[in-house]
């Protein structure tokens, strides 16, 4: 139980050690993540290149550290838009009547009958490369788990012994909803965003990986990977970028599990 | 009884594939990219007339529902339709690139099998021990890997600088392939009784299947773990240990059989993720398998070859939840009966 609760503690530093990094690293590198130089390329690690150098000659510890801006918000922004639309889309269809309640999550059934990231794939490449495209495409298939794990929710608690003595007491639908319900409901989804988060992250990583991501010569995580990955002797271009993306997703992965356990003791067993 | 659950579940799993390409089509024909500029580049584009010709020659100037009944009607057939950028039936494409992507997979699932399930027990065996705890952080780290990085760590280690594993590629460059009758080169080989292709094939797949398990591994693990405690806190468990029964046969007997159900959902969906085109892995390993092929499809926007991956892997996906809900009736008969 301590143990959990250490790796739950590193796990916030870790994440809020990249926060910190993806708020002030522009001012913080050591050089340009844009400075091309030809006659420093390839370097491996030394003193005035911590993480060594890049094909172009670009400083790969300043890319690494000014990427956090694109992996950061754009998990964050999948998965909390995600999480709010799906919440509210399977709330409406756990209270909904039966038919409507079939309808909606038919559909989410559809969405959840494809691999995710071969349709993130397919429709980040038709909008076209640009985080923002890549970021509504992994929207389109994020939704559905959220919208599948509110119904549940909502519907293992609409018929708990509890609402019913609120309902008994005359509490009306909205307020047993708001007061009653929806409290009991968002550890789970808290759970599953953070754990979610992570896996965004690695998600979005890999649409850039494969050039479906940011626009070149923008510092990205995934895309960095990319571009090293031919350079299996100069291991140091793929293998910091892979770092930093393990780093945060590591933290984020500790942190929801620890989580979990403190919200739901039951799992305690 | 079994049987109505039986044809219900199949009549909807064709149902939803259908629908599934519906999504696909409508999502792929709202969006702003143009296939003519994709397939015909700049040049060819400014010309009015190769646009109107290469428009008329793939459908493309028909309505959309026509499109789309054109497609259906070429699905009942058994006919994919044939892919823009191969200018091949999108269905021999599948053949061709299909054999890779199984053989890759199912050893990847088979590993992944082995080492998750018996962590996972361990782990409930041993709750809140050292062991559970190691095997805890260890899966939270294989979840935590991104695919592609760990492929580029393992070829970089044991390609690059230990030279102890193969080159990527299915075998090496220059080297022949084994008669062709199932396309699975391990299969071949073996039928062909050359047990150096073999050999030199099993090889090739043994980095990029641990790489795929690795991802894996830790969902199968802690679905173990988590299943078997549930399992292990019941009452038919105390009654067992009452009786005397070693704890060994408690555990492997009365136990995990009950505790494998969630696993094998979960397998059985992980291997069909797996199946339905490891595109990163792919990708880093050359491995000509489906994940590449629907990667260039997509990319190339050749609609004819998206639409069919897209029924083919939804109709993988939805086949292999239909095997696990029906192993439920060899595991549990009382499914059939809720």
């Amino acid at each position: 139980m301590r143990g959990r609760r250490v790796l739950g503690l590193l796990g916030a530093g870790l994440v809020a050690g990249w926060l910190v990094v993806a708020g002030v690293s522009p001012s913080l590198v050591p050089y340009s993540p844009r400075q091309v130089d030809v006659m420093a390329r390839l370097k491996p690690p030394s003193a005035g290149h911590v993480f060594g150098t890049d094909a172009l000659g670009r400083d790969v510890f300043s890319r690494v550290l000014v990427g956090s801006r694109v992996s950061l918000p754009s998990g964050f922004t999948v998965v909390l838009v995600a999480a709010v639309v799906g919440t509210l889309y399977g709330g409406c269809a756990a209270y909904g009547s039966a038919r409507v309640e079939e309808g909606l999550m038919r559909v989410t059934d559809l969405f959840l009958s494809f691999p995710p990231l071969v349709l993130a794939m397919a429709i980040a490449a038709a909008l076209g490369v640009g985080v923002r495209n890549t970021v509504l495409a992994m929207f389109v298939v994020w939704w559905p788990k959220y919208a599948r794990l509110a119904r549940g929710l909502v519907l293992g608690q609409r018929s708990l012994d509890y609402v019913e003595a609120a309902r008994g007491l005359g509490l009306g639908g909205a307020r047993t909803l708001l007061r009653h319900i929806v409290p009991n409901t968002v550890g789970p989804i808290v759970v599953l965003l953070a754990l979610d988060v992570g896996n965004a992250m690695i998600t979005f990583a890999g649409l850039s990986f494969l050039g479906l991501g940011v626009v070149p010569p923008t510092p990205e995580w995934g895309a960095m990977v990319s571009d090293g990955q031919a350079l299996i002797d100069q291991w140091w271009v793929s293998t910091f970028p892979g770092l930093a993306i393990f780093s945060v997703v590591v933290g984020f992965n500790f942190m929801g599990d620890s989580l979990r356990d403190w919200l739901d003791p039951r799992r305690e067993r | 009884m079994a049987l109505r659950y039986v044809l219900k579940r199949v009549v909807a799993c064709v149902l939803m594939a259908l629908a599934a390409t519906l999504v696909v089509f409508l999502v792929a024909h709202t969006v702003p990219a143009d296939p003519v500029l994709a397939q015909l580049g700049d040049k060819a584009s400014a010309n009015p007339e190769t646009v109107a010709r290469f428009r008329t020659r793939w459908g493309l100037d028909r309505p959309l529902w026509q499109q789309y009944a054109i497609f259906l009607a070429g699905l009942a057939r058994g006919d994919l339709g044939e892919s823009i950028a191969s200018r091949r039936p999108v269905m021999d494409d599948v053949r061709q690139y299909a054999p890779a992507t199984i053989e890759l997979s199912t050893l990847a699932a088979f590993l992944t099998a082995l080492v998750g399930v018996p962590l996972g027990v361990l782990a409930a065996v041993r709750r809140d021990r050292l062991a559970d705890h190691l095997v805890r952080l260890l899966c939270l780290f294989g979840v935590s890997a991104p695919t592609f990085w760990l492929a580029f760590l393992a070829l970089a280690l044991f390609y690059g600088g230990l030279e102890i594993a193969p080159s990527p590629g299915r075998l090496d460059a220059g080297a022949v392939p084994p008669p062709h009758v199932t396309g699975l080169f391990l299969a071949d080989s073996l039928l062909a009784r050359n047990w150096a292709t073999f050999r030199a094939a099993l090889a090739h797949m043994i980095l990029p299947a641990v790489v795929l398990a690795a991802s894996t591994v830790g969902l199968v693990t802690r679905t173990t773990r988590a299943s078997l405690l549930e399992t292990l806190g019941q009452d038919y468990v105390r009654t067992a240990r009452a009786k005397g029964v070693a704890e060994a046969l408690v555990v492997r007997r009365h136990a995990l059989r009950n505790a494998l159900l969630p696993v094998v959902t979960l397998g059985g969906l992980a291997y069909a993720e797996l199946l339905a085109g490891t595109v990163l892995t792919e990708t880093i390993f050359s491995w000509p398998g489906l994940g590449r092929y629907t990667y260039q499809s997509a990319v190339a926007l050749d609609f004819p070859a998206i639409l069919g991956m897209t029924f083919l892997v939804a109709a993988v996906y939805l086949v292999m939840s239909l095997i696990v809900d029906l192993s439920y009736v060899v595991l549990d008969p009382r499914v059939v009966r809720r």
